[in-house]
């Protein structure tokens, strides 16, 4: 019983950044169709910003606090204007090509991305500075630490503060628009364009503070990190339905719990055969499953527009 | 009549080029329809013969195909202009062309005396001007309300936004009932509906119908060419695409007649009822 609560928790630590980071798959997906590869870089991007800013300020003798606050501002400025940069430089010239264009496209900036953080912050793991005393408490028998806790309650005001963005707001409603019909958005006076660009901007934002919850939770960050998250955030995205915002949260907790269940039960089911380190598997099963046999997703449901 | 910058009172004519004796006044129409019309009247931009819309030689070439092969024509403010053809003759074409979404080859547009040249399709709507496109293009996954909301985008005068969309709702009793439904899960009529209190909502100057009457049942079709004769009394300038001839031209005061790119007949809409080539043509008479 305490196995399962622990992997209970662990799984919604794990799945609020998934959603947060699926969540910047689908916004971008549901408004240009395309598969945006490169948002796992800009992950790792902005954990990367931010443990050099924490690291720097810390060293000049600035406080915890303020000096986690500054970072999480710069990494989400600094991730904000690669998503801005990516979307103007890479993929506007190929809004009108064949689709496969942009998804090869998408793959070749996430490479470059990865090199270039190479160059940048080198190979090896930068570990994550002690801020704060964080202190753990036991729930029937289950450990969860500050830093976990924060990364939920964080997750969900960010994905609440969202949906309140996209339903209650003008910018919010052109959204929506532009997803739905672009011609149809300009029409009523929508700069389209900007609309994207603002898209990728608040994908981008979020991307950052999941990659500083990523490396605040397991302490380190690393220029390859990006890769695997993405992957598993777009797994994420597609088991709720991918375009669908909701879709994206509920895929992302779902595939946290999914993984985290899957890798503390593993060593039971098979008798000992397959052990915890076979827990990147589950996410390809859910997404090789969820691609069989429901492709639109748990959540993917779409109106048909009358004729 | 002559050019005059410093003159100061509405002097709209209707343009007509085939009799070229349509200089007559419309002050009463266009005046009326001031109070929705919140820049009022520029009247420091008069083109020498005071046409809202002046197109002329105007070329688009629409995937290789030239859909649009040198058109010229005029709408005064206030006046209702039938554009009518067949299936293919260039119609969408041209207001997808005017309403910015698509690029000419060549040729000018004038909007209020001002060229549309280099002018992005978002921003000719702050000018006033509006297309509802062929097929309503709604929003299926947004509100009724919200679909309406989308049309004032370009607006920021909340007070007025929300009076608009009262007016609307009378306009459309139908749609005040739907508000809260996924436009998507309204009938096709109900959906037109949608389309033009939309275009509305943006208080245009010149509102483009692309077909509306498009797949509709006689009845729909009726109460929506009711609608569209009501707001042109009201004064607004209004481009109607219409393959149902007859129905165009009974509402409209003059007509366009296209085919395969080109115009090839303008005149009072009467006349071109009238008309036996349009009679053949177009009316199956």
């Amino acid at each position: 019983m305490e196995i399962f609560l622990q992997q209970i928790i662990n799984g919604l630590v794990q799945g609020s950044v998934y959603a947060l980071v699926a969540l910047g798959y689908t916004m971008v997906y549901g408004i240009l169709g395309l598969i945006n590869f490169a948002h796992g870089e800009v992950v790792m991007v902005g954990a990367m910003l931010a443990l050099s800013a924490l690291t720097a300020m810390l060293g000049w003798g600035v406080p915890p606090l303020l000096a986690l606050l500054l970072s999480v501002g710069l990494a989400m400025a600094g991730c904000m204007a690669l998503g801005y940069s990516i979307e103007r430089i890479a993929y506007r010239p190929l809004r009108h090509a064949p689709r496969l264009a942009p998804l090869i496209t998408a793959i070749g900036v996430s490479i470059v991305l990865q090199n270039l953080a190479m160059m940048i912050w080198g190979r090896q793991y930068h570990s994550f500075p002690t801020l704060f005393a964080t202190s753990s408490h036991v729930i029937g028998g289950a450990i969860i630490n500050d830093i976990q806790i924060a990364i939920v309650i964080l997750a969900v005001l960010i994905m609440a503060g969202l949906m309140v963005v996209v339903h209650r707001t003008r910018l919010g409603r052109a959204m929506r628009a532009v997803a739905e019909n672009q011609h149809s958005a300009q029409l009523m006076g929508v700069d389209v364009n900007r609309v994207i660009s603002i898209t990728f901007m608040l994908g981008s934002a979020l991307a950052a503070i999941a990659g500083l919850m990523v490396s605040a939770n397991y302490g380190l960050a690393h220029y390859y990190m990006g890769f695997l998250l993405g992957l598993k955030a777009f797994t994420a995205a597609v088991l709720g339905g991918i375009g669908n915002l909701r879709g994206a949260m509920l895929g992302g907790l779902l595939l946290g719990l999914i993984e985290s269940l899957g890798t503390g039960y593993i060593g039971d089911l098979t008798g000992g055969f397959l052990g915890s380190n076979y827990q990147d598997v589950f996410a390809f099963f859910v997404l090789i499953a969820v691609l069989v046999f429901r492709p639109s997703g748990l959540l993917g449901e779409r109106i048909a527009e009358r004729a | 009549m002559s050019i005059d910058s410093t003159q100061n009172h509405i002097n709209p004519v209707r343009p007509d080029p085939s009799t070229g004796s349509g200089l007559k006044a419309d002050v009463e129409g266009w005046a009326g329809f001031d109070k929705l019309s919140p820049n009022g009247i520029k009247n420091s931009s008069n083109s020498i013969n005071n046409c809202l819309l002046e197109v002329s030689d105007l070329q688009v070439a629409y995937g290789g195909i030239q859909a649009v092969k040198g058109i010229s024509l005029q709408i005064a403010p206030g006046e209702l202009v039938a554009l009518i053809g067949s299936n293919g003759a260039g119609k969408s074409t041209t207001l997808k062309t005017l309403a910015g979404l698509l690029q000419p080859v060549s040729g000018e547009i004038q909007y209020d005396g001002n060229s549309l040249k280099n002018i992005a399709a978002h921003q000719r709507v702050s000018m006033g001007i509006a297309l509802v496109p062929e097929g309503r293009g709604v929003f299926a996954r947004l509100t009724v309300a919200e679909n309406l909301q989308m049309g004032a985008y370009s607006r920021n005068d909340k007070s007025e936004i929300a009076s608009d969309l009262v007016r609307m709702y009378e306009l459309f009793p139908r749609l005040a009932e739907r508000k809260d439904q996924l436009a998507g899960t309204l009938s096709g009529g109900e959906q037109q509906m949608v389309a033009m209190a939309r275009a509305l909502m943006s208080r245009p100057r010149l509102l483009m119908l692309d077909e509306p009457s498009m797949g509709l049942a006689p009845l729909m079709v009726k109460k929506i060419f009711e609608t569209i004769s009501d707001i042109a009394a009201q004064g607004m300038s209004i481009l109607l695409v219409e393959q149902n001839a007859k129905l165009a031209l009974q509402v409209a005061q003059r007509g366009y007649v296209m085919e395969s790119g080109a115009i090839t007949l303008s005149d009072e809409a009467k006349e071109l009822l009238g008309s036996e080539a349009v009679q053949r043509a177009y009316l199956g008479g």
